[in-house]
């Protein structure tokens, strides 16, 4: 999933401060299994937002809402009869859902309530960690299961570098070092034959570096 | 011969090779590379030019290297990863050769959290050992990594480097076939203090044949004092240092520490001599390039050959 996390309440109000009456827009989907921006994330948000105006003596209404998916136009299209109600939207979606909201509404203010990390996956409670960069080439077949791309410091493809130490990397003692994770996986396959692989440099046009990406389906275009 | 390395003459010439090392400084005096590099000129066999170790902004390799080769020492220029893709590396590998470079490292180089801009951008377009095919290609082949044709190619004798003490222990001879498998045609370790694991990894290194096809240069540093020790014991990553190491250092008299230190030096260099296929030391010796030639002399290192 996309992970993110709230931005903090001070940079929030600087975005509200000119605003009498804002929408605070939830997403049912990513945000709401790392609990960044769901449902009860909008109630939390807009109760600590209220008391931080009234304390200050100051009145900022807000209205509460959650879309399915801020990412897709469909559900997107689910506040056009309202918006004008606003003079601002604060969205609690990832990037993808400010951006769909805001190319939708275009000459309303959208504002993003959370800072989104990355692609990652639950370790344990309250505990999230990147896992996939996205690079549009998954080399994951050849390390084990364990990306290099996303999980190693420097990115190394044939690791790990000198700096791996009793299966920790060197940046901090907090993060596993990814050549350990792929090399102890490869042995547990019985797989330590593609370690001796040179794996060639790679190709980023598959990631960002070659420009935004799009996925067009053919056989989904209507 | 493959290059015009002065390195490479010595190491086809059987001799015991020995390499030394320049931080360049932070800022933009020349002078300052030459007073460091001054005390090994007629000492090493070539002097590596470090390239914004860690993660600090240095002069630049290349800019170093071109000082110091004025001065009749071959420089080593170093190039890691972290700071350019591969059009930037590529451009500074054609510019340096075309100023007289021949001979140079590739590095991963250290993450910049550790330098003095952890906020900079982390390049690694391409790791290390991508690195060392990139140059290999480049030279043997006249080939860009791209694909395209290079007019006059370049012809590097070419380096990288083993930690032979980091772990996973049992990947770390495989990584260095995964070097020479790439093209490396010389290796210098990390420091090594603990010998005993340095030696199980050279007869490892041995036993796979990997010692006739690439020149392994052990790696050294002087310890200065018992802090400088206990320092490289604990703080540097991948770095082991056993205890009877730091305590042998400590343990001396404060004004006799130094001296120890080059002592142990001294007998670390003489005890490679003896490992099968360790084919030269490199000193590293930080901060202390004017002890250096003491150092060389007392291994019975000096005069260096003239090949």
């Amino acid at each position: 999933m996309i992970t993110a996390v709230r931005k903090p309440l001070e940079e929030i109000m600087g975005f509200a401060a000119p605003y009498s009456r804002v929408l605070l827009l939830g997403c049912n989907e990513c945000v709401t299994v790392c609990y960044a921006g769901g449902r009860k994330e909008v109630g939390i948000l807009a109760s600590a937002l209220s008391m931080a105006f009234l304390k200050e003596g100051k009145k900022l209404d807000i209205v509460e809402q959650t879309l399915e998916r801020q990412c897709d136009p469909e559900y997107v299209e689910e506040i056009a009869q309202t918006i004008d109600q606003y003079d601002a939207v604060f969205s609690m979606a990832c990037g993808c859902g400010v951006q769909t909201v805001a190319g939708r509404y275009k000459d309303k203010p959208v504002f993003p309530m959370v800072n989104t990390m990355f692609m990652g996956a639950s370790e344990r409670q309250g505990v999230w960690a990147e896992r996939c960069a996205g690079c549009g080439d998954c080399v994951l077949g050849r390390t084990g299961g364990v990306c290099p791309v996303a999980r190693c410091s420097k990115r190394i493809f044939n690791g790990p570098c000198g700096g791996s130490t009793k299966g920790k990397c060197e940046i901090d003692p907090g993060v596993d070092c990814a050549w350990q994770l792929i090399w102890d996986r490869l042995k547990a396959l019985g797989r330590t034959d593609l370690y001796s692989e040179i794996i060639p440099a790679k190709d980023w046009r598959s990631a960002k570096d070659g420009g935004p990406r799009r996925i067009v389906r053919e056989d989904l275009l209507s | 011969m493959k290059t015009t390395s002065n390195l490479e003459k010595v190491l086809a010439a059987g001799h015991f090779a020995a390499t030394g090392e320049v931080g360049p400084p932070r800022g933009t005096d020349a002078e300052a590379v030459r007073k460091k590099a001054g005390h090994l000129v007629g000492k090493v066999d070539a002097v590596n030019i470090t390239d914004n170790q860690t993660a600090m902004v240095r002069m630049s390799s290349w800019a170093a290297s071109l000082i110091v080769k004025q001065m009749g020492l071959e420089p080593n220029y170093q190039m890691v990863c972290r700071d350019r893709n591969r059009l930037a590396m590529q451009s500074d590998i054609l510019g340096a050769y075309a100023l007289g470079l021949n001979t140079m490292l590739c590095l991963s180089g250290d993450h910049p959290r550790f330098g003095d801009h952890p906020m900079a951008a982390n390049v690694h377009d391409i790791d290390s050992i991508q690195l060392v095919a990139m140059v290999r290609r480049m030279c043997d082949e006249g080939l860009f990594q791209g694909g395209a044709e290079i007019s006059n190619p370049p012809k590097m004798f070419i380096g990288a480097a083993a930690n032979p003490f980091g772990d996973p222990q049992e990947l770390r001879v495989l990584r260095l076939a995964k070097k020479i498998a790439a093209g490396a045609d010389f290796v210098q370790t990390q420091c090594i203090y603990d010998m005993k694991r340095f030696k199980e990894f050279m007869h490892q290194a041995h036993d796979m044949g990997l010692t006739e096809k690439c020149y392994i240069l052990a790696g050294v540093t002087p310890l200065k004092s018992g802090g400088m020790a206990k320092y490289m014991a604990t703080k540097v990553p991948g770095m082991t240092v056993p205890d009877e190491i730091v305590k042998r250092i400590a343990g001396a008299p404060k004004e006799a520490q130094a001296e120890e230190g080059i002592k142990l030096c001294v007998e670390q260099i003489a005890e490679m001599r003896e490992i099968p296929g360790v084919a030269g030391i490199h000193l590293m010796a930080i901060e202390w390039e004017h002890r250096a030639p003491e150092i060389l002399e007392r291994a019975g290192l000096l005069p260096r050959p003239q090949v």
